[in-house]
């Protein structure tokens, strides 16, 4: 495929992010619109006041105007990235979203780092050594891993690291890089374990598939070395289906994310979604949907370009329109 | 292709699942005790989950109190027994439902294609696209936390994934020659899709809705855990879990029995899914 082609293709998938984006938008402020408790009553609080307070609260969150209008007013300021300010703490919500932010990417990042080097390894290593009892104890691990939502696994970690065993600070998110790392390692390895689980199960399917493949025993009578017939015949060919899970994985830690954060305290986006969202703070969740979505998007756009690179098959030329 | 239901994928070394007779056993006993504590759980608990007994407070596992106290002592153990009732009703709702919606869906679309198939895949493509927990917890902290909505929330969010997985098997069937040959009948579509395809692609329906249990056995309590679904003090495990994280120093129990139980009940369902797919893929290929 030409640059001019993948250009092409990812202008048009960015155009089309503008639109979904203005759909979700649109979705999400009708449900906060239709939803029981206004901004006004969560700022009162059940608190009994006279008209005119009511009314300049009102009037300061455009509750007066007609849905359309506040939904417009709402678009106009979310172009110029303004999203209004936070019912709960009165902050810009953008600042609060972009102060939270460090710490789960930073949390991301790290479980999906140790998820795909842990899942990788464990996968392959299962499928060179199929139907043994390191295969038998790898999958094992999978489908417990699978099964373990991330607030479980946290606990237990937690229990075991930082109350029996003491190696792990409890909670806190540490002062600078190697302290944050050293505070961050229980939570990523709790984000990780689910996501290593999946990468097992697909990179161990994929490797065992791959390797009963002609080409891979082709290669092999050829008298290639194993090690370069497991890297450059059957490893590539056992990624693409990992790749796709990429995607997948973001979303997975996204999820867990918030669920680590409620989890070990930290002060993440995730948690803050969490807060907003029992807090009924409309601004805030508007906001971060708009963020999170955002991300989501790019990341499955992201996923399907390096698709190209790994598999020089596809081509997205004459495909999706 | 030789008719196989399942090309692939059932197949070979690729699905073997190194599971012994034991593990197996195991996740059948498991599921077993989880199904029977739901129903006989007001006989099998030693005390009332709510009642709170303020005089003991907070105690560790003793010969009174199995898995000790919680903040306000009640009794964990007849708590986790509880729990079992909100991790088999909310999960097998959205198992039941998905299946069922999945199955109408699924078949319509494959079966009869066209823009009816183009219309019911665009949506299975916009859910999919869709981080999944993350609009539970929006919709469901917004509209007003219920255990109720969180089932139908998840129920809604699971069954694009069936929709799919079951078009795609029904377009495998559709070209084999049972179908043509019903077709050729004059026999009518809807008996078709549902008495002839239906029944032809259950190896991989029914494991599939034991899947989605364990799947939403965990969602569910994710919620639950965020504060969403349940009310606060339920005996619902992901909510106990919530309280009593940070009694981790002082009872563990109160925190690592209801979590031990999520893992421990949706392993095994996962398990006896995969095990049931496996017989039924196998059945299948044998005859």
């Amino acid at each position: 495929m030409s640059v001019r082609g993948l250009a092409l293709f990812v202008l048009r998938r960015l155009a089309a992010l503008a639109v979904l984006l203005m759909i979700i938008s649109f979705g999400v402020f009708s449900l906060l619109y239709l939803a029981p408790g206004s901004a006004e009553q969560v700022l009162l609080q059940g608190r009994a006041v006279d008209a005119a307070t009511r009314n300049e609260i009102r009037e300061a969150f455009n509750l007066n105007e007609p849905f359309l209008q506040q939904y417009r007013l709402w678009v106009s300021g979310a172009i110029r990235l303004d999203f209004g300010e936070s019912i709960r703490t009165g902050e810009p919500v953008l600042n609060a979203i972009l102060n939270r932010m460090g710490l789960t990417i930073f949390l991301g990042l790290y479980g999906f780092i140790v998820a795909m080097v842990a899942g990788l390894s464990l996968g392959i290593l299962a499928a060179v050594k199929s139907r043994t009892s390191v295969d038998r104890g790898i999958v094992m691990f999978s489908i417990v891993g699978a099964s373990a939502p991330p607030f479980v696994t946290g606990v237990f970690l937690l229990y075991l690291f930082a109350v029996l065993l003491g190696w792990f600070p409890a909670f806190g998110q540490g002062e600078g890089f190697a302290d944050r790392f050293w505070h961050l390692t229980l939570p990523a390895l709790a984000l990780a374990f689910g996501g290593a689980a999946l990468v097992v199960r697909l990179t161990r399917a994929g490797m065992i598939g791959a390797l009963d493949q002609d080409f891979v025993t082709f290669a092999r009578a050829r008298g290639l070395s194993p090690r370069r017939v497991l890297r450059a015949y059957a490893l590539r060919n056992a990624l693409i289906p990992v790749v796709n899970a990429g995607a997948l994985m973001l979303a997975f830690m996204l999820t867990g994310a918030a669920l680590v954060e409620v989890t070990f305290a930290l002060p993440g986006i995730g948690a803050l979604l969490v807060e907003s969202v029992n807090f009924r703070d409309l601004p805030m969740v508007q906001g971060l949907s708009m963020v999170l979505a955002t991300v989501v998007i790019l990341v499955n756009l992201a996923t399907d370009v390096i698709y190209l690179f790994i598999d020089p098959r596809i081509s997205y030329s004459e495909t999706t329109a | 292709m030789s008719g196989d239901a399942i090309p692939t994928i059932g197949r070979g070394r690729m699905r073997w699942i190194p599971r012994t007779p034991f593990t197996l056993a195991f996740s059948f006993l498991v599921v077993g005790v989880v199904v029977l504590l739901a129903f006989a759980a007001p006989f099998v608990a030693p005390r009332d989950p709510q009642a709170q007994n303020l005089v003991v407070g907070l105690t560790t596992p003793n010969s009174e109190f199995w898995f000790g106290t919680d903040a306000v002592g009640r009794d964990v153990f007849s708590r986790t027994i509880f729990g079992a009732r909100g991790a088999l009703i909310g999960p097998v709702l959205i198992a039941l439902g998905a299946f069922v919606i999945g199955n109408v869906l699924g078949l319509l679309a494959g079966y009869k294609g066209g823009l009816l198939d183009a219309a019911i895949m665009r949506w299975v493509d916009l859910m999919f696209a869709l981080p999944g927990l993350l609009v539970a917890i929006v919709l469901v902290g917004v509209l007003g936390s219920s255990y109720a909505l969180a089932v139908i929330v998840l129920l809604v969010l699971t069954s694009p994934f069936d929709t799919r997985i079951i078009r795609g098997a029904t377009l495998e069937q559709r070209s084999l020659p049972y179908v043509e040959a019903a077709r050729t009948l004059g026999v009518p579509a809807p008996r078709i899709m549902f008495r002839h395809i239906f029944p032809n692609i259950l190896p991989i329906t029914l494991p599939n809705a034991f899947l989605n249990f364990a799947f939403s056995l965990v969602a569910l309590s994710a919620l639950s855990f965020l504060g969403l679904g349940v009310g606060p003090g339920s005996a619902e495990w992901g909510r106990m879990l919530a309280e009593s994280r940070l009694l981790l120093f002082d009872n563990p129990m109160a925190a690592l029995a209801p979590g031990g139980m999520i893992v421990l009940t949706a392993a095994s369902m996962n398990l006896v899914g995969d095990w049931l797919y496996e017989r039924l893929a196998d059945r299948g290929r044998a005859r």
